[in-house]
């Protein structure tokens, strides 16, 4: 039996955002895992601290953005003892090789890990071509 | 003659030159860190799950971010001063059938003990685990909770 592996604490990485912000605050590119069936591309993207009403999934033509907003805690009340990560929003951009079916895309947030289907457009599909001998 | 001299005052010779370019790098980091916005970032602990502990009159309260868990997942106990946040991160396995393009997130056990500093109630700390964030509040005991003195 393999032994389970120890999780590795990392900081978060910025984000390079195309355009100046215009909220305060970093913003952060968070981890994927992307991976692809037949039929569909699945991204799992780790974006704790987003709620599902401030995640915005957008694509357009082959772009798919992904950007979180995560309101900083506001605690006045509270000191700083130990702080060791920042609190921001996410976003990060990629670039679809496959034709998506933009009406069937499908999104789900749960306990901050987004899972995203982008059924690929029956055109993309691969197809099998027979080879007629003549 | 002017090496002598060099070697008798005590901020010059062979040895303190290098000391001298060493405050220098040093200067120079600090300088960039700044410039970087990083100046008042303390490293970390290299433990997962990273944490910010904040404090108010009355309790702690820690904060961590730890993504795609299940609440009974993560253990928190705590003795005296410490307190500990363990589990296992697990990422399901998509089949036999995927072709990955990119692998990020990582799955594991993990394990960190936190000392506060001061004494904490055991008994009634409150914990609870939203969108990926663990929120822990832990009541400072009676004699580490800051005291009003009145002049008479």
């Amino acid at each position: 039996m393999a032994e389970t592996k120890e999780l590795q604490a990392k900081g978060k990485v910025d984000a390079p955002v195309p355009a100046e912000q215009t909220k305060p605050g970093p913003v952060f590119t968070p981890n994927v895992d992307i991976f692809e069936t037949e039929k569909e591309i699945i991204m799992l993207a780790d974006i704790p601290g987003v709620k599902a009403k401030d995640l915005t999934i957008d694509l357009r033509d082959d772009t798919l953005t992904l950007s979180g907003e995560v309101k900083p805690i506001d605690r006045p009340e509270e000191e700083d003892v130990l702080i060791e990560y920042q609190v921001g929003s996410y976003y990060r951009q990629f670039t679809m090789a496959e034709v998506i079916d933009q009406s069937k895309i499908d999104a789900a947030l749960n306990n901050g890990v987004l899972r995203l289907t982008l059924p690929k457009a029956e055109k993309a599909l691969p197809r099998q071509i027979i080879v007629k001998a003549g | 003659m002017i090496i002598k001299r060099m070697l008798d005052f005590p901020n010059y010779g062979w040895r303190s030159a290098f000391d001298e370019l060493e405050r220098m790098r040093q200067d120079m980091d600090r300088l960039f860190g700044q410039v970087a916005g990083r100046a008042y970032w303390p490293t970390h602990a290299g433990v997962f799950p990273l944490v910010n502990v904040t404090e108010d009159k009355d309790h702690f309260y820690i904060r961590g971010e730890i993504p795609g868990m299940k609440s009974q997942e993560i253990n928190i106990s705590a003795t005296g001063r410490n307190l500990t946040i363990s589990g296992e991160r697990k990422i399901a396995s998509e089949g036999g059938n995927v072709r990955y393009h990119r692998r990020e997130r990582e799955d594991g056990k993990f394990s960190r003990v936190i000392a506060l500093p001061s004494d904490i109630q055991v008994g009634k700390i409150e914990a609870n685990y939203v969108d990926g964030i663990l929120s822990i509040k832990i009541p400072k005991a009676e004699e580490a909770k800051p005291k009003q003195i009145i002049i008479k």
